[in-house]
């Protein structure tokens, strides 16, 4: 605890760098991941494919994906913009799966009703198959987030900053307090990503199934 | 609103098919013609191919051959979303919106149609009290604060919220308790007094159809057998009817004792 509180300045910095790894990353996946979620939906086709290619890249551990897509050429140039990537990468199974799986809950009765009394297919996505999903959607976006608060320490490995610094530190200079100075606020994000997705998720529904 | 009420007949089926991908025939040679302001009821069992028929009147299932005219205008010359905002549709599982309260799920359609606010508010409580459900104690509630039978006059509300002048039914009592849905017989019957829709409304009862149609469709294997006013209907000699029409009568000697 000691160090944590004589390097105050810089586990707060360190913490600053890391929650904008993890937002910026967030935000990718769920731009890239609701979209692709609806599409499944309407393409069921796509849903192995898309569903299995988002599942290999989970598979593959954290530190050897940021390793692979360091040679890349864009990428590879900042080690924040490839850590970005990378996180948004593993970000995009749980929000891709958990749109699917919200959209294709919505009950045939409720969704045959609505096409029946005239809705248009956008009015059907908008106004009864997103807010029907939204839990669900939300749910995912929470698994989300607290894998990436985690697997963003290890960007540290390819110089990305963030908490990782201190874990990767800590470990190299066999002190517990500096890799607690890491892991400790990573954990307090973890848990607050958590419980705040967690209360947004009740706010959103007023409803019962 | 596009549908006239003026014209006899409301809905005609000519020479209609409806044949699954695979190849199967669930739907075939059906003629049919639906006078307006009567309520026709489509008879027949499970897989007789009358929810099909129903589902045609508004595209949601489109024939394989053969033309369906609504106030002698085909179908395929509708716009499908104009066309189902001018008919009513009410099913067993009624499909009521879940985050929607009663006023919402009820004043959907008249909102999507661009009424003012305060029309919407009038018409959803005056639907709403067409249903026996008085507006100020049921307006606000959520689908899942109601009985099924609150639920299932909800959804009739609904379907009427935009004054459709056709109503098409999906066995919308099906799931009810005996006395709810007695109940609801009743009041169906009373409100189409008032009303005067055209009703396409399907059913396996034949309890149902004697009590609420002006004249009734049996269906069987995917063909209609015939179409018979209700006194038709009791002195057919057809073999179809009289099954329904002794499974009927037996159920009357019970009540009688």
């Amino acid at each position: 605890m000691n160090f944590i509180l004589t390097h105050r300045r810089e586990v707060a910095m360190l913490t600053a760098e890391h929650l904008w790894l993890v937002a910026i990353s967030m935000l990718i996946a769920i731009a890239v991941g609701v979209p692709l979620g609806i599409l499944l939906t309407r393409r069921p086709r796509l849903k192995a494919l898309v569903l299995g290619s988002t599942n290999v890249i989970q598979t593959i551990p954290s530190l050897a994906l940021f390793g692979l897509l360091l040679p890349l050429p864009w990428l590879g140039a900042r080690a924040d913009r490839l850590a970005i990537v990378a996180l948004a990468l593993y970000a995009l199974l749980p929000v891709v799966r958990n749109t699917f799986v919200g959209i294709a809950g919505v009950s045939a009765p409720v969704r045959e009703a609505a096409v029946a009394m005239g809705l248009t297919q956008s009015q059907l996505l908008w106004m009864v198959e997103l807010p029907l999903a939204s839990p669900v959607i939300l749910a995912g976006v929470r698994t989300a987030a607290v894998i990436t608060i985690g697997v963003a320490t290890i960007a540290a490995a390819i110089g990305a900053g963030g908490l990782g610094e201190f874990i990767f530190r800590g470990i190299a200079m066999v002190d517990n307090g500096v890799i607690l100075a890491g892991a400790l606020p990573a954990a307090a994000m973890a848990l607050i990503a958590d419980a705040s997705l967690g209360a947004l998720e009740k706010l959103l529904v007023r409803w019962r199934h | 609103m596009e549908i006239m009420q003026s014209e006899a007949t409301a809905i005609q089926f000519h020479d209609v098919q409806y044949r699954l991908a695979e190849g199967r025939v669930l739907l075939e040679g059906i003629n049919l013609e639906v006078r307006s302001g009567e309520t026709l009821m489509l008879l027949g069992r499970s897989g007789s191919g009358k929810t099909t028929c129903l589902k045609m009147i508004n595209r949601l299932v489109e024939p394989t051959r053969g033309e369906i005219s609504i106030q002698g205008r085909p179908l395929s010359k509708w716009d499908p979303i104009r066309l189902r905002r001018c008919i009513g549709y009410a099913i067993q599982d009624v499909g009521l919106f879940p985050h929607y309260s009663v006023r919402e799920n009820v004043g959907l359609i008249p909102k999507l149609e661009k009424w003012e606010r305060d029309r919407i508010d009038a018409r959803v409580d005056e639907v709403l009290a067409l249903v026996g459900l008085p507006g100020n104690e049921f307006a606000q509630r959520f689908p899942h604060q109601l009985s099924g039978g609150q639920r299932q006059r909800v959804g009739l509300a609904r379907a009427l919220a935009a004054e459709p002048p056709i109503l098409l039914m999906d066995e919308p009592f099906g799931a009810l308790d005996p006395i709810t849905r007695a109940e609801l017989q009743m009041e169906f019957q009373k409100l189409q007094q008032k009303l005067q829709k055209t009703v396409v409304f399907v059913t396996h009862d034949v309890g149902e159809a004697l009590l609420l149609g002006d004249r009734i469709g049996l269906m069987e294997a995917g063909q209609l057998r015939g179409v018979y006013g209700k006194e038709e209907f009791l002195r057919s000699a057809d073999e179809s009817v009289r099954a329904y029409v002794d499974v009927f009568r037996a159920g009357q000697q019970i009540f009688r004792g």
